[in-house]
C-alpha cells in the first residue's frame, strides 16, 4: 500500500491547504491542528516549512503503546485508528519519535491515515502518494 | 460561531487582564470591516485624540475566515495618527486564521501598558509580558526575540510587531505581520507604540466543529479549483502585482520622480520580469490561500572588502513598494529597490508612504526648500545609498525634519514649503497616475487606498469625461468591496467571490440570513464605516489636491483641472449624502 510522502516540501508556500483539507474531509473539524499533516515554519517564515506527519513506521511504536487496540498496524506502514476504542490516554503521542500525532484539548488524537485526500489540495505538488521503501531517499520534510 | 453573537476578546493593557464578550450584531455587521466599525462605535470615542490611551485598537476577522480559500485577511481599525480620524488597514499572513483558531471574531486592545510589553493570546491563555529590553529594536529582530519569548505552535501562530517608527509615533509606522505582510497604511504601528505594545502573538491553538452538511466540502473544492486550476488568479502568483509596472509605464500612468513624469524608458530595470528573473527567491502564502502571491526576493552584501564574505537577506516585494522606492525615487535597479525596502522593513515604515515622502523631500531639495542640514544626506533621484540612509532616519526620527516628515508629507510641506508638489491624495499617493477619477477616488476614499474602489481601472477604460457616470461607478463599486472586507476576503479574490458565490458560501456554513441580505448589508456597512469617519472629523471639502496632480499627463492627455475638481466635489457631496440618508 502506498503512503503519503512529501517529496517537494522545498516548494511549500505555507498555505496550510493540506492541513485544512485533512481536518475538513477526514476529521470533520475546522482546524489547522486537527489534521494528520501539519505545516510548521522552521525558524520563522524565512527558513521555509516542514510537514509534521506520520512517516509510516512498520512496526509502529504507537501501535505497541496503545493500550486499547485503537491504533492498529496498517499494511505498508502507518496506522489505522478506531476512535470508539480510544480512551484519550496520549500514550501514542508520547512514543511517536517524530511528533506526528496531534492531540486537542479534549484528548482526541489526529494522525495521518495515508489516505492521500490532502494531496490534491496542495498547489505546488509538495505531496504525493508513494512507496514507504523509497520515501527516505526522496523525502524533503 | 454560527450565531448572531460575535466572540470578542477585550484586553485592558493597563492591568494585563481581559474578558470575553459575546456581542450581538452578526446579522448586520457580518464581521471584518462591519464588526470593526461596530466595535469602534462601542469602545472608541470619536472626540478624543488618537493617542488617548482609551482609544481601541481592533483586529477583526469574518464569518468565512479559514472556511474558504483566500478568506485570509484581518481588518485592523483604529483612530489614525495620520489624520486623527477612524480608519482601517488590512493584512494577511497567518493573522486571520490564528485569530479564528484562537476562537475570536475580534481582539480589542484598550488602555496603555505600563511599560513596553508583548501580548500573547490563544484559545486558553492571555499574557502580557514586560519587554522593556526590546525598546528601539527593529521589527525583524523583534520577531526573532518573540519566537524565543513565546515558544510553541510554530506555524500555527501569528506574530505582529512594530519597529522604531512605531515607538516614536510616526504616522507612517506600520505593523509587521509574520515578517512579509503588513498593516501598512495610516500609522497602525504608532497606535501600538502609543499603547506600549511592541508585539502581539496570536496562537491559533484550538479546533472547532465543521459545518454539518455535505454541501460545504463540495463547494470548498469548487472554489479551490477556481483559484488554483484556472487562470483567474494566475497573475497574482506568477509575476505578481509587479507585472503592472511595465503596463502602467506604457500607459503613461506610473509616477516617476515625485510625479514629474508618468513614463520612463528606465522601467526595464524594475519590471515584474526583472524582479522575477533576477531577484525572486521563492513565493509564500497567507494561511488559507493556495494562490501564494507573496514574492520574496533577496539582497546580498559583501561585508569584507578583501575577502569573499557575504550576507544575504530576504525581502518581500510588490507593485506598490517598487513604485514607491523605485520609480518614484528614480531608483532603477531591482536590487537597489530591495535594499531600500529592507531598511523600511526594519524600521517598520509603510513603504508607500515613506517612498512618496522621500520623493517630495528630494524635489524640495532640488528647489531649495530643503538642504542637507535637514535631510542629513544629500537626496538625489536615483541615489539608492542616500535613500537607504534617509529611510533609516525617517524611521528612527533622527532629527526634527524627519520627525515632522513622519507625520506626513503635507505636514512637512507646511513647515518647510513645497506643498504644491506634495504627492498626497488623503495620504501619500498610491502608484496610479491613471487620471482624474483615481485622483478623486484616492483623495476621498475611506482608507485613501487604491483598493477602496476601482478608480484606477475606470480611468484606464474610460476616456470620456462624464462626472455622473464616474462618481456613480465609484459609489456602486464600494459596497461589494465592503462585503468582501467583512467576510474577510483578500480583494485579489473579488473575481471569484461574486455576491452570488458569497451567498452560496454563507449558506453552506450556517449563515442563511446573511446570505439573503448581502445587497442591503454591503450598503449598511459602507454607511456605518463612513459614519465613523465623519464622526471623527472627516470633511471631504477640506481635502485639497496639490497642484502637481493638475500637471500630470497620462495616455488621455493632460489632466483636465475642471473635470478633476468637479469629480472631487461631486464625489464628496455624494459620500456625505450616504451618511445622511437612511438605508
Amino acid at each position: 500500500m502506498k503512503i503519503l510522502t512529501t517529496p517537494h516540501m522545498d516548494r511549500c508556500i505555507g498555505c496550510h491547504s493540506c492541513s485544512l483539507a485533512c481536518a475538513r474531509l477526514i476529521n470533520k473539524r475546522f482546524s489547522w491542528e486537527a489534521a494528520g499533516i501539519r505545516i510548521e515554519s522552521s525558524g520563522g517564515l524565512s527558513s521555509g516549512f516542514l510537514a509534521k506527519r506520520c512517516l509510516a513506521c512498520e512496526p509502529a511504536p504507537c501501535v505497541a503503546a496503545c493500550p486499547t487496540g485503537s491504533l492498529k498496524q496498517r499494511p505498508g506502514g502507518g496506522v489505522t485508528i478506531s476512535r470508539k476504542l480510544c480512551i484519550r490516554c496520549g500514550e501514542c503521542v508520547a512514543v511517536c519519535p517524530v511528533d506526528a500525532i496531534a492531540v486537542d484539548a479534549a484528548g482526541d488524537i489526529y494522525v495521518c491515515l495515508h489516505c492521500g485526500r490532502c494531496v490534491d489540495f496542495c498547489p505546488h505538488d509538495c505531496l504525493a502518494m508513494g512507496s514507504a521503501e523509497k520515501q527516505n531517499m526522496e523525502v524533503e520534510l | 460561531m454560527n450565531e448572531d453573537l460575535f466572540r470578542v476578546l477585550l484586553v485592558n493593557l493597563a492591568t494585563g487582564k481581559g474578558r470575553v464578550e459575546l456581542i450581538p450584531g452578526r446579522s448586520t455587521a457580518i464581521g471584518g470591516s462591519g464588526l470593526a466599525a461596530l466595535l469602534f462605535a462601542a469602545y472608541g470615542d470619536p472626540g478624543r485624540p488618537w493617542h488617548d490611551a482609551d482609544q481601541p485598537f481592533i483586529l477583526a476577522v469574518g464569518p468565512l475566515t479559514g472556511l474558504f480559500p483566500l478568506m485570509s485577511k484581518t481588518v485592523s481599525a483604529f483612530k489614525s495618527p495620520y489624520h486623527n480620524q477612524y480608519t482601517e488597514s488590512h493584512a494577511g499572513g497567518r493573522s486571520a486564521l490564528a485569530l479564528r483558531f484562537a476562537g475570536y471574531d475580534a481582539l480589542v486592545l484598550q488602555g496603555r501598558a505600563v511599560t513596553l510589553s508583548c501580548l500573547n493570546i490563544g484559545a486558553s491563555h492571555l499574557e502580557l509580558k514586560e519587554a522593556g529590553f526590546m525598546a528601539g529594536m527593529n521589527a525583524l529582530a523583534a520577531g526573532k526575540v518573540m519566537r524565543r519569548m513565546f515558544k510553541g505552535n510554530s506555524g500555527h501562530r501569528s506574530m505582529l510587531r512594530i519597529g522604531q517608527s512605531g515607538e516614536i509615533g510616526s504616522a507612517m509606522a506600520c505593523i509587521n505581520v509574520d515578517t512579509y505582510r503588513h498593516f501598512g497604511r495610516l500609522g497602525g504601528g504608532a497606535v501600538l507604540g502609543n499603547k506600549n505594545i511592541k508585539g502581539i502573538v496570536i496562537q491559533g491553538d484550538s479546533t472547532y466543529p465543521l459545518p454539518e452538511n455535505k454541501d460545504y466540502p463540495v463547494l470548498f473544492k469548487k472554489v479551490h479549483e477556481m483559484v488554483t486550476a484556472t487562470d483567474m488568479l494566475r497573475k497574482y502568483h506568477n509575476l505578481g502585482t509587479p507585472a503592472n509596472l511595465e503596463s502602467l509605464n506604457e500607459l503613461q500612468s506610473l509616477p516617476w520622480r515625485n510625479l514629474q513624469q508618468t513614463a520612463d524608458s528606465q522601467i526595464e530595470g524594475i519590471t515584474g520580469e526583472r524582479f522575477a528573473d533576477d531577484t525572486l527567491l521563492r513565493n509564500g502564502a497567507c494561511s488559507g490561500c493556495p494562490v501564494g502571491c507573496i514574492h520574496i526576493g533577496y539582497v546580498r552584501e559583501r561585508f569584507e572588502e578583501k575577502d569573499n564574505r557575504y550576507l544575504y537577506r530576504q525581502v518581500a516585494y510588490d507593485y506598490e513598494p517598487i513604485f514607491a522606492v523605485g520609480s518614484m525615487l528614480g531608483v532603477t535597479k531591482a536590487f537597489d529597490v530591495l535594499r531600500i525596502l529592507d531598511i523600511l522593513e526594519k524600521v517598520c515604515l509603510d513603504a508607500m508612504s515613506a517612498g512618496v515622502a522621500l520623493a517630495w523631500a528630494t524635489e524640495a531639495t532640488d528647489r531649495g526648500f530643503l538642504s542637507a542640514k535637514e535631510t542629513l544626506v544629500p537626496l538625489k533621484f536615483g541615489d539608492a545609498e542616500s535613500y537607504m540612509t534617509a529611510a533609516m532616519h525617517l524611521g528612527t526620527g533622527e532629527n526634527e525634519f524627519y520627525r515632522v516628515l513622519g507625520q506626513g508629507t503635507l505636514a512637512a510641506a507646511n513647515s518647510y514649503g513645497g506643498a504644491d508638489f506634495a504627492c498626497v491624495l488623503g495620504q501619500e499617493m498610491a502608484g496610479y497616475a491613471t487620471g482624474e477619477v483615481f485622483f478623486a477616488a484616492q483623495a476621498l476614499g475611506f482608507r485613501h487606498s487604491h483598493l477602496d474602489t476601482g478608480g484606477y481601472s475606470y480611468d484606464q477604460e474610460h476616456k470620456e469625461k462624464d462626472v455622473d457616470a464616474a462618481v456613480s461607478f465609484l459609489l456602486a463599486d464600494e459596497p461589494d468591496r465592503c462585503l468582501l472586507t467583512s467576510m474577510v476576503s483578500c480583494l485579489f479574490a473579488r473575481s471569484v467571490y461574486s455576491k452570488e458565490m458569497l451567498a452560496e458560501c454563507l449558506k453552506v456554513t450556517g449563515y442563511p440570513e446573511l446570505a439573503s441580505n448581502l445587497e442591503v448589508l454591503g450598503e449598511k456597512i459602507r454607511r456605518h464605516r463612513w459614519q465613523m469617519r465623519f464622526a471623527t472629523g472627516f470633511n471631504p471639502d477640506e481635502i485639497t489636491l496639490p497642484k502637481r496632480f493638475y500637471k500630470v499627463s497620462t495616455w488621455k492627455g493632460p489632466i483636465d483641472a475642471a473635470y478633476l475638481d468637479t469629480l472631487k466635489r461631486e464625489y464628496g457631496r455624494r459620500i456625505r449624502q450616504l451618511v445622511e440618508k437612511e438605508v
